[in-house]
């Protein structure tokens, strides 16, 4: 075997990570024996089929990768504050760009949003977990595994660097031959596998699980676009499935699906690549704009405005979302009817869109508005989200587009779109349902702090972007000349760069703080609320609701607050049943990040091995005859009591 | 657990029923997969390089016996679920056994007929047409072969705990599964093998 693969050569950067992982890792270890947190973590976490917790798993995990997506974008922006910067050289330029785009949208945006959706969906409409609990711990262990994976790279025989897109023939084997594209290949297979079944997962609870009398028009907004969303991960995911399949075939076993010659088709990547990549845009922004709709109506104490037409338009958004996939390369070749046909859907896109901001104005006009953090977020992400629709449309002008393309302009259009579009609606919800989850608020004053922190230094790192774009500054180039003239603005988009990042700190050291010193909250509604989600305890106990509640109207807690119609009979407690925990899911995960791994760099033997252990594992858990259990009327009855004294319990 | 008894067992449970409804989904996801390797195929049909094409490649013969395995496979397993629904464990043992003997022969004729083509220098890394070809048809196989061990285990539990509410639904469950292999295979054999040997 030849070692060196494993090589990083050397670099004080690289060091610093191994260095940095290592004690990380150590630390962990050292913490969990010390404190003898071992059992607690296996029992409470690692075994767990709570959708709640493994809400907060996803979010986690989420966090710590947007740290890491996060220190690669300052990495970035600093070698190119100033002309000939010696901080990175091309290649971990081109490494950290590649891995900070993935992770950013993979590991970071889509987990969040999952996160969100496993604590919440099933709290909003009425039921007692998922459809499938086991099901759904094996989605986030993949997903877990996946994101691993893609982090070691750095360390262990170098990260992909054919950009996030790794178009060929660029990332073939010819010319990346190192693992990195291997790892790209496998990570996001691994990780894109848990997607899909959550995707399988969240269509069966939302159809099948919602509380009597919720009929589909009356579900929540977020519910609604969650459930879009996983249509659309049913459907897009599969594409990615069989495009990172052909690439590690070209890459491994010299296939010629991608290749210049024998027959092979580079531009067969750049299709399949974005039939799968236009949609998952939608996959991170849909359920932004769910959460938006709750936050909107909860806060202006008015009626989402157009609720129909919500709906609408988010199913028209997401057939289009099929219909655009070839904007991303108006430039390489097809021809002029071509371009027009998806010029023309693309910019179709933004009417439906259209129709969704002007329905949350509507929400606002007239409205008792309260300008708490997760509201202030809300109303920030209207105007900038528009910047990047605006923007979208001029770039989706094919013939427009070859002045842009490929330039700084395009970057800060995504980030325009991407950052109000999912990450402040990530952050807004989060503030949103943290009380549910942990039965205390985040500090409101901290929270606004972060909150202009990040809004304003958002601007200034991405506004100048656009206009170094129009000046002809191109993307993924890792340093420019002097005489270029492009100094000055990186320099500004830097120090906004600076700001996001103190932002961040400051929302991180919220969660600490509040954790510490916020009192508890026992009254399970502090936002007097409008759906289910705050009609149980916070925290809310493991079965969810001692009963499930009956639905008459659309904002049902809303109604039930206002005309005085119970939400369900208080004297009505039955047995509840529950699935009970296991580790088959994990340690499934930990085989697929032994086998992603071993294919990753050919070692065949211990490939096959676990690839057997999958099989075996999969059969473990088929035969496996544990149905879950009961928790007694008893039990819940004195549950009930103790939550409603406010104890924790 | 609330058995419905106005339901088939496969169905008797809420868990059942979503399983079922379930799985129906995840074959909405398996159309978008073989949609896609069918249109890499299509893109990839002419492009043998120095490679051979499909019309110098593909035989009938043993194209026609893995048809017709796998479409009686199909009938045997319909009537391996009628046969449950009437409460006989040892008639829907029988029809699963001759289901999973069928998938196994075809397996056997698809790996047969993969090292004849390598044989004849025909491999993966020859043309982009070999390529489209060799993943197509091995997703398929795969398919199969990951089905045949399904099924084996099935009929495992179905031996020990017989016609129970939960080894009837994954038995159900694994005939969608075959049925929709079943469909593949005849767009592969219509679109692969007729059209290529035209
Ligand atoms: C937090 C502040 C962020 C900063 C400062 C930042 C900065 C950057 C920079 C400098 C680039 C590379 C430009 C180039 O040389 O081509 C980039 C690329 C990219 N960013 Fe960000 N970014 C941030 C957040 C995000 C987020 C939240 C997402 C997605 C949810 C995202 C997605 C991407 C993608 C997809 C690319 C393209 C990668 C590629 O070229 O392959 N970024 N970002
Ligand atoms: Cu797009």
């Amino acid at each position: 075997m030849d070692l060196d693969k494993f090589k990083v050569h050397g670099e004080p950067l690289i060091y610093g990570a191994m260095v940095s992982i290592a004690l990380a890792t150590i630390g962990i270890l050292v913490g969990l024996t010390y404190f003898k947190k071992w059992g607690y973590l296996w029992r409470e976490w690692l075994t767990t089929v709570d959708h709640k917790k493994i809400g907060v798993m996803y979010i986690l995990a989420a966090l710590l990768m947007l740290f890491r997506g996060g220190v690669d974008a300052m990495m970035m922006r600093l070698q190119t504050a100033a002309p000939e910067m010696k901080f990175l050289d091309a290649q971990h330029y081109n490494e950290v760009f590649t891995t900070h785009g993935l992770i950013m949208i993979l590991f970071m945006a889509m987990p969040f949003i999952i996160g969100l959706m496993n604590v919440i969906i099933p709290l909003q409409i009425g039921a007692r977990d998922v459809a499938f609990p086991r099901l759904n711990a094996v989605s986030f262990w993949l997903f877990f595994m996946g994101a691993m994976l893609l982090n070691i790279s750095f360390v262990i025989g170098g990260s992909p660097d054919a950009g996030w897109s790794a178009y060929f023939p660029l990332a073939s084997l010819e010319f990346s031959p190192t693992v990195g594209n291997n790892y790209y290949s496998l990570a996001l297979q691994i990780s894109g596998i848990g997607t899909l079944i959550t995707g399988v997962n969240f269509i069966v609870t939302i159809l099948k699980m919602r509380a009597p009398g919720m009929k589909l028009m009356k579900m929540p907004m977020f519910t609604w676009s969650v459930l879009i969303t996983n249509v659309i991960i049913v459907f897009a995911f599969p594409v990615l499935t069989v495009a990172l399949a052909l690439m590690m075939f070209d890459r491994l076993f010299g296939s010629q699906f991608f290749t210049m010659a024998n027959g092979g088709m580079d531009m067969l990547w750049a299709n399949l690549f974005w039939v799968w990549g236009h949609p998952e845009v939608y996959i991170v922004i849909l359920p932004a704009f769910g959460i938006y709709s709750e936050i909107i109506a909860t806060f202006s104490k008015k009626n989402l405005y157009g609720y129909t037409s919500m709906v609408f338009s988010m199913l028209i958004i997401s057939l289009l979302s099929f219909l655009v996939w070839a904007h991303h390369f108006y430039t390489m070749g097809q021809g002029a009817m071509v371009n027009s046909f998806f010029s023309i859907t693309t910019m179709a896109i933004a009417v439906p869109t259209g129709v969704k901001i002007f329905n949350w104005l509507f929400t606002l006009r007239k409205g008792r508005i309260t300008f708490t953090t997760p509201m202030l977020y809300t109303l920030a992400f209207i105007p900038i989200f528009t910047i990047g629709g605006v923007t979208g449309v001029m770039l989706a002008m094919a013939s427009a587009d070859y002045q842009y393309h490929n330039t700084m302009f395009l970057v800060a259009h995504f980030h325009y779109v991407l950052i109000p579009g999912a990450v402040f609606a990530v952050i807004a919800g989060f503030h949103y349902w943290f009380p549910k989850v942990f039965g205390f608020r985040l500090n409101e004053r901290l929270g606004k702090h972060s909150f202009w922190w990040i809004v304003i230094s958002f601007n200034v790192t991405f506004f100048p972007l656009f206009f170094l774009g129009l000046m002809g500054m191109t993307r993924r180039t890792y340093t420019y000349s002097e005489e270029s003239g492009f100094g000055p603005l990186n320099m500004l988009s830097f120090v906004g760069a600076v700001g996001l990042a103190i932002g961040f700190l400051l929302l991180v050291y919220n969660i600490y703080w509040s954790t510490r010193y916020m009192p508890r909250d026992t009254t399970s509604d502090p936002w007097d609320g409008r759906t289910l989600e705050w009609a149980t305890h916070s925290p809310m106990p493991i079965y969810n609701f001692a009963i499930v509640p009956t639905v008459q109207t659309r904002d049902a807690l809303w109604s039930a607050k206002q005309d005085n119609i119970p939400l369900y009979d208080d004297t009505k407690i039955t047995k509840i049943h529950m699935p009970s925990n296991t580790g088959k899911p994990f340690i499934l995960g930990v085989i697929f990040f032994i086998l992603g791994f071993a294919l990753v760099f050919s070692l065949w033997i211990p490939a096959i091995l676990s690839g057997i252990g999958v099989i075996v594992m999969l059969a473990f858990m088929s035969f496996d005859r544990d149905h879950g259990y009961y928790i007694s009327a008893e039990e819940v009855i004195a549950t009930e009591k103790k939550l409603k004294r406010g104890e924790i319990v | 657990m609330k058995i419905d008894a106005s339901k088939p067992l496969e169905y008797s449970t809420e868990e059942n029923s979503n399983k079922i409804f379930g799985f129906w989904v995840f074959l909405g996801a398996e159309i978008p997969l073989f949609a896609t390797l069918f249109t890499v195929y299509f893109v990839m049909v002419n492009r043998f390089a120095s490679g051979p094409s499909g019309s110098e490649l593909f035989e009938i013969g043993p194209v026609l016996i893995e048809t017709f395995l796998l479409l009686s496979s199909s009938f045997t397993i319909g009537l391996a679920i009628h046969a449950m629904r009437h409460g006989y464990k040892k008639a829907m043992m029988v029809f699963m056994a001759l289901t999973l003997l069928m998938g196994l022969g075809f397996i056997g004729i698809e790996i047969d007929e993969f090292f004849t083509y390598v044989h004849e220098g025909a491999t993966l890394q020859t043309s982009g047409f070999l390529s489209s070809l060799f993943v197509l048809l091995g997703t398929h196989g795969a398919h199969v072969s990951f089905g045949f061990l399904w099924g084996a285990g099935i009929m495992i539990q179905l031996w020990r705990h017989g016609i129970t509410p939960a080894t009837a639904n994954k038995a159900f469950i694994f005939s969608l599964f075959w049925h929709f292999l079943d469909v593949v295979w005849i767009f592969i054999f219509s679109f692969v093998y007729l059209k290529g040997l035209m």
